[in-house]
């Protein structure tokens, strides 16, 4: 168990040095200088300036002698210099690391304190309206647009009901936060819900849990000790990857509710072309994935006993 | 015939996707036929923000064109993005899974590790990496779905060359001396095209998700061209002085997304039953 726990942790790191790598090149490929125009229009730079400027952010250099530099910062967490602002990208991007987060977690325990149960109720009252209710919620959960879901909650709990203020961080009060919170998970709880039903009618079907019912244990028992069990590994695995749907929503939700997350400063920085604060959001985003699928893993391994990691 | 329908009955879902999926066809067709008004050129500043009547069901928007027109042409956009970026997918996801699963070695090394990739970066993310190399257009949006989405094509093509390849009609074909393409095309592909269906409609249906969003933040369909995902861009501005503006475009979304999403739903049913479900 520990081993398999090492060497899960050490295969991390070259895919986000592959990742690192991609994302570098996909958004480093056009040359320095149409960066650098795209980037400070506004600020009408005349040649020698932008001469200046592009030694200064190091864009006169050939691209694998910035992939090089790039690297280096960040090994030691260092991602980088703002192109528009006189500041680090680690500066710009530290305090929209914890509004992010705070959603991401709200989000996500909305999504499994609803999603899961849901997911069982209707696989163990299979055919029934309950089941068919839930199904077709879970569908047109994962079919909605978020955006226009928060469009219409904000409509209707801040416009007519005056209940929730309608955007904004509010000094981190969690008044604000429940909104967002909401239309982020709700995608998430809908795949959740699918997910779970899914492999509760698998495990249903296995000998195992026909033995158990053989031998007199109660439903209550044979659920609890056989199905919850045997399907959380099941729906483990799968929450995992799906939950790349929900950091990438936050991007959108984000931008909706005005939230000063790294999704909204993500979007910002496209719009003003400033590269480095684009290519730390994206890298502190994936990462933040494979974290989750990271914990996911060893979690697994830990209920899972099973299964041998050599 | 009425097999068929007994047939059909008994897959609610398959039915109502593709009724729902057919209709948005229609529309997009058509659109030019159906709108009362021009989708752009028929602004009237007199009308604006006019709520929904008889003149105008949906309602006007803040320059004054009729929101229903402009919704109708907006599942022109929302099917072609998701269509032809699908199919962007489905040929790459393919190309990919097939040379992977045949020559395997180092080239299989390489689609696979591209494969986890892919897999580990939200697809969201992805799209914006893209647009932000690219700028924002509608040209770009089908470049950057087209480019996010083929990974789970590519991994099930893989694994069906891979177990094909040790059955017996692939042996037999090949004692028969076909080569390599021709056991790909008469082989292995027909018996991929269930799957692959079913990713297909799935993947249609994200995609137009992700280009509504792309739209919303402004880096998707640029204004004035009715694109659904734009027009809530604007709405939100107008929420309090015109709520009608965000209603219709975001349910054409809903309706066009949920039809396809059962209709995926309906064909795995019918076609791969043992499937695990997907999503990301």
């Amino acid at each position: 168990m520990f081993a398999y726990a090492v060497r899960r942790i050490l295969q991390f790191i070259p895919t986000i040095v592959i990742i690192s790598i991609i994302m570098f090149i996909l958004l480093n490929v056009l040359p320095g200088d149409a960066i650098i125009m795209s980037g400070n229009m506004r600020r009408q730079l005349d040649e020698t300036a932008a001469q200046a400027l592009r030694k200064e952010l190091g864009l006169d250099q050939p691209l694998h002698i910035r992939y090089y530099t790039y690297i280096k910062g960040l090994v030691r967490g260092d991602l980088g210099k703002s192109f528009l602002r006189q500041e680090s990208v680690n500066k710009a991007v530290a305090p929209r690391l914890w509004p992010t987060l705070k959603l991401a977690i709200l989000a996500m325990a909305i999504a499994v304190g609803v999603g899961i149960p849901l997911g069982f109720v209707s696989a163990l009252k299979q055919g029934t309206w309950m089941d068919t209710a839930s199904m077709v919620g879970a569908v047109s959960g994962i079919s909605v647009p978020q955006f226009w879901l928060g469009l219409l909650l904000m409509y209707l709990f801040a416009v007519m009901l005056r209940w929730l203020p309608p955007q904004g961080y509010g000094e981190g009060s969690f008044i604000h936060l429940i909104m967002p919170a909401f239309t982020l998970g709700v995608g998430y709880m809908a795949l959740l819900a699918r997910t779970t039903r899914a492999a509760v009618v698998e495990v249903l079907t296995q000998d195992y849990i026909r033995t158990a019912r053989a031998k007199g244990l109660s439903e209550l028992k044979v659920n609890k000790k056989h199905v919850f069990r045997n399907t959380m590994i099941l729906v483990l695995t799968t929450a995992g990857l799906q939950f790349g749907s929900l950091i990438g929503q936050t991007v959108i939700v984000e931008k909706l509710f005005s939230w000063p997350g790294i999704g909204s400063l993500l979007v910002d920085s496209i719009f003003q072309r400033d590269i480095p604060v684009t290519q730390g959001c994206v890298l502190i985003i994936i990462l933040v994935f494979l974290v989750v699928n990271l914990v996911v893993d060893l979690l697994y391994a830990v209920i899972d006993p099973r299964i041998e990691y050599k | 015939m009425s097999d068929t329908i007994k047939k059909l009955k008994r897959q609610p879902s398959l039915l109502v996707g593709g009724l729902i999926t057919l209709l948005v066809i229609i529309m997009a067709l058509f659109a030019g036929v159906l709108s009362p008004y021009h989708p752009t050129d028929d602004a009237d500043l007199m009308n604006s923000e006019e709520p929904p009547q008889a003149r105008f069901l949906f309602g006007t928007d803040e320059q004054g064109r009729d929101i229903l027109s402009r919704v109708i042409h907006g599942s022109k956009i929302s099917l072609s993005v998701g269509l032809v970026s699908q199919a962007m997918n489905t040929a790459i996801g393919i190309i990919l899974g097939l040379t992977a699963g045949f020559f395997g070695k180092w080239w299989d090394d390489v689609v696979m590790g591209l494969t986890n990739i892919m897999l580990s970066i939200p697809s969201m993310i992805f799209a914006l990496a893209v647009m932000a190399l690219l700028g924002p257009g509608l040209i770009n949006v089908f470049i950057a779905l087209g480019l996010t989405n083929w990974s789970y094509t590519c991994r099930i093509t893989r694994s069906q060359v891979l177990s094909a390849r040790s059955l017996d009609y692939v042996k037999a074909a090949r004692a028969l001396g076909y080569g390599r393409i021709r056991i790909m095309f008469t082989q292995i592909l027909p018996n991929i095209v269930g799957p692959i269906l079913v990713i297909g409609t799935l993947g249609v249906a994200w995609a137009i998700l992700l280009e509504a969003s792309l739209s919303f933040l402004g880096l998707g369909t640029q204004p004035p061209t009715p694109s659904w995902g734009g027009m809530l861009a604007m709405a939100r501005e107008q929420m309090f002085t015109a709520p009608w503006i965000c209603i219709f475009p975001g349910l054409a979304i809903f309706i066009t997304v949920l039809g396809l999403n059962l209709l995926g739903d309906g064909l795995r049913d019918i076609l791969d039953p043992h499937t695990t479900r997907l999503g990301k």
